[in-house]
């Protein structure tokens, strides 16, 4: 692929602005946050370029975001936010993404390293067979036809009801693991049978259960008031998102929306970037599917938190209270979400679209949960399999030049095939186990592809967000085993 | 000649097909999704579907045929390996697609497929080509 030769000015040490001018069709600028070592990187490929074509969409404000982590995506890049006037603005499932509300979270424990680590390989394999993970895995729980409509409207709070987790854990989930607003009918049948053997399950790709352990506490007391209170301290991540489902929804209402594309008379540069108005019935119906979609993932993270206590609870011997198994926080970085923020000094009703980003709300925002009204939004960012994962918190920055959005992960630097080429799955198990994290694979190609080498350094990336002042470090932490799907 | 090429892009991973028709070439394009999601020597022919995709333009039904294939693969489990593609027009075809269900003391399975993407999508009609890239 070519390097991006696009038009670039240089804004400060972390923004890059691409004028409205380079395309014609440009509402807005483009901005992207990336220091001058990372933006080399980025115009590599043509990240920047869809970064460009998503300021043609109808109704764009302020202006056409790109997060650190950003990578050439489809249609839209991974790492963009772009929000839209309700009004008179559209809504695009590419700028979601084929796996909505693909997210991730943190739960917490008493134990530390050296209680865990003479078990590490007993707790991964439990977490491994606790858990079904890999291309095409199945789930054990049985959903009938008409209970996986439950499923959509309730999310989370459904697996609460049936008795995954616990009703605490609504709190801590972004929007309470519950989008309001859906419409079971409008997901189609096709969608419903992809989705229904498939709760529980992790899937492949990026998506892990991973157990880490804190080793740099930045802000003591914001850490500490999310429970995360030493160095050492044993944490553990789960990261999936809402599988065939959501992708069925993506693929219906992308070939809807190509339709209305005429129907409305917009045009894009790229057909994966197909959009209707907001308003319109296309729109709606596809943000009502969107978000039975996002309850169905939270439902399966919310399935898969309660077999990981489980089975880190059977394998150190103790109950969930003693572990102190409590979930810090779940968020979502595949979203379109219909938000209050200011612009030119108004409020206004935006669509908040972020495909590989994260909300970042401050502290005293109504929106997050009550016990982190005083620190802020937690955001978790997590890593490749072999470095760092960070906890960081939403800011008032971000509210302000943003759309309270930051970054999502540590951002592809390599193809997946170009890592198959380069290294073999044995040689990366042998590489993580030699630095001390314990990995459990579905398949030997999927770790080869999910190499930390075909990652950018997710130290780099949270650097920038920080350093641009849209969220806050808070915490590292480092995986010392991992499941990978 | 050759029937497809897989073909890199940071995120993802997309495929060329090629073929004497373009029929063919959408028949050879479904081959290679699935060499992408398992190693094809290892499916035998021992089950059939009748697969009716429809879009609104040419470029519209490769996206519906290629994420027709993968709801069968969701639901069903199953594997395919060869496409006969016994109708075709612009906006409609009719493949009989032979494969096996996912045998987990066989089949290896290898990456994750989510959906066929409109990203860079293209139907070449002179000359029976097609790309399209994957989101897996």
């Amino acid at each position: 692929m070519p390097k991006w030769e696009g038009k670039l000015e240089k804004v400060d040490e972390f923004r890059w602005r691409i004028p409205k001018s380079y395309k014609k069709g440009m509402r807005v600028d483009g901005l992207i946050y990336a220091d001058e070592g990372m933006l080399r990187q980025i115009i590599d490929d043509q990240a920047p370029e869809q970064v460009a074509n998503v300021a043609f969409l109808p109704g764009i404000v302020g202006k056409s975001l790109a997060m650190p982590d950003i990578h050439w995506g489809y249609g839209f890049a991974i790492g963009g936010v772009a929000a839209m006037r309700v009004n008179d603005g559209v809504v695009s499932p590419g700028g979601v993404g084929f796996d909505i509300n693909c997210g991730v979270r943190i739960m917490r424990t008493n134990l530390t390293r050296e209680d865990v680590s003479p078990k590490i390989k007993e707790l991964i394999d439990a977490l491994f067979y606790a858990v079904p993970s890999g291309v095409g895995s199945r789930g054990k729980i049985k959903l009938g036809s008409r209970e996986i409509d439950q499923v959509l409207v309730k999310g989370s709070r459904w697996a609460v009801e049936k008795g995954y987790g616990r009703p605490e854990d609504l709190e801590t989930t972004e929007g309470k693991g519950e989008m309001e607003g859906t419409d079971p009918q409008r997901v189609s049948q096709r969608a419903k049978e992809r989705g229904i053997p498939q709760l529980g399950t992790l899937g492949a790709g990026n998506h892990f259960l991973e157990v880490a352990v804190i080793d740099e506490i930045y802000e003591p007391d914001i850490a500490r008031a999310m429970g995360m209170e030493r160095v050492g301290q044993v944490v553990l991540y789960v990261h999936c998102g809402s599988r065939g489902l959501g992708h069925q929804v993506a693929d219906d209402y992308i070939k809807e929306m190509v339709r209305a594309m005429q129907k409305y008379g917009i045009e894009v540069p790229d057909r994966q970037l197909s959009c209707a108005p907001v308003n319109s019935p296309e729109g709606k119906n596809y943000l009502a599917a969107m978000r039975c979609a996002a309850n169905y993932a939270w439902a399966n993270r919310q399935c898969i938190t309660h077999w990981v206590r489980e089975a880190f609870c059977r394998v150190m011997g103790m109950s969930e209270n003693d572990a102190g198994l409590q979930l810090i926080y779940d968020v979502t970085h595949n979203i379109a979400k219909i938000e209050d923020h200011e612009v030119d000094g108004k409020k206004e009703k935006l669509c908040v679209h972020r495909k590989g980003a994260t909300r970042a709300f401050p502290a005293g925002h109504p929106d997050i949960p009550q016990k982190y009204a005083r620190i802020g939004q937690p955001i978790l960012i997590p890593g490749d399999m072999g470095r760092a994962s960070y906890v960081l918190v939403g800011t008032e920055r971000a509210m302000s030049d943003t759309f309270g959005s930051t970054c999502h992960g540590a951002g592809r630097m390599r193809s997946r095939s170009a890592m198959k080429k380069q290294t073999s799955g044995r040689d990366v198990l042998a590489a993580l186990e030699a630095s001390g994290v314990t990995v459990r694979a579905g398949s030997m190609s999927g770790l080869a592809e999910e190499a930390p080498e075909a990652y950018k350094d997710v130290a780099d990336v949270v650097r920038v967000a920080h350093g641009a002042g849209i969220s806050r470090k808070v915490a590292r932490t480092r995986p010392i085993a991992v499941v990978k799907g | 000649m050759k029937k497809y090429e897989l073909i890199e892009h940071t995120s993802d991973t997309g495929l060329v097909a090629y073929g004497k028709t373009l029929a063919e070439a959408f028949a050879n394009a479904a081959a290679g999704m699935f060499s992408i999601i398992a190693e094809p020597d290892s499916v035998r022919e021992v089950e059939s579907r009748r697969v009716e995709a429809s879009g609104d333009d040419i470029e519209g039904l490769l996206f519906e045929w290629l994420n027709s294939l993968l709801y069968y693969f969701d639901v069903e489990m199953l594997l395919f390996k060869r496409f006969d593609i016994t109708e075709f027009e612009d906006t409609r075809l009719v493949a009989e697609c032979r494969g096996e269900k996912y045998d987990p003391s066989r089949h290896r399975l290898k990456t994750g497929v989510k959906s066929a993407t409109y990203h860079m999508l293209e139907v070449d009609r002179r000359q029976n080509r097609v790309r399209v890239i994957f989101d897996v």
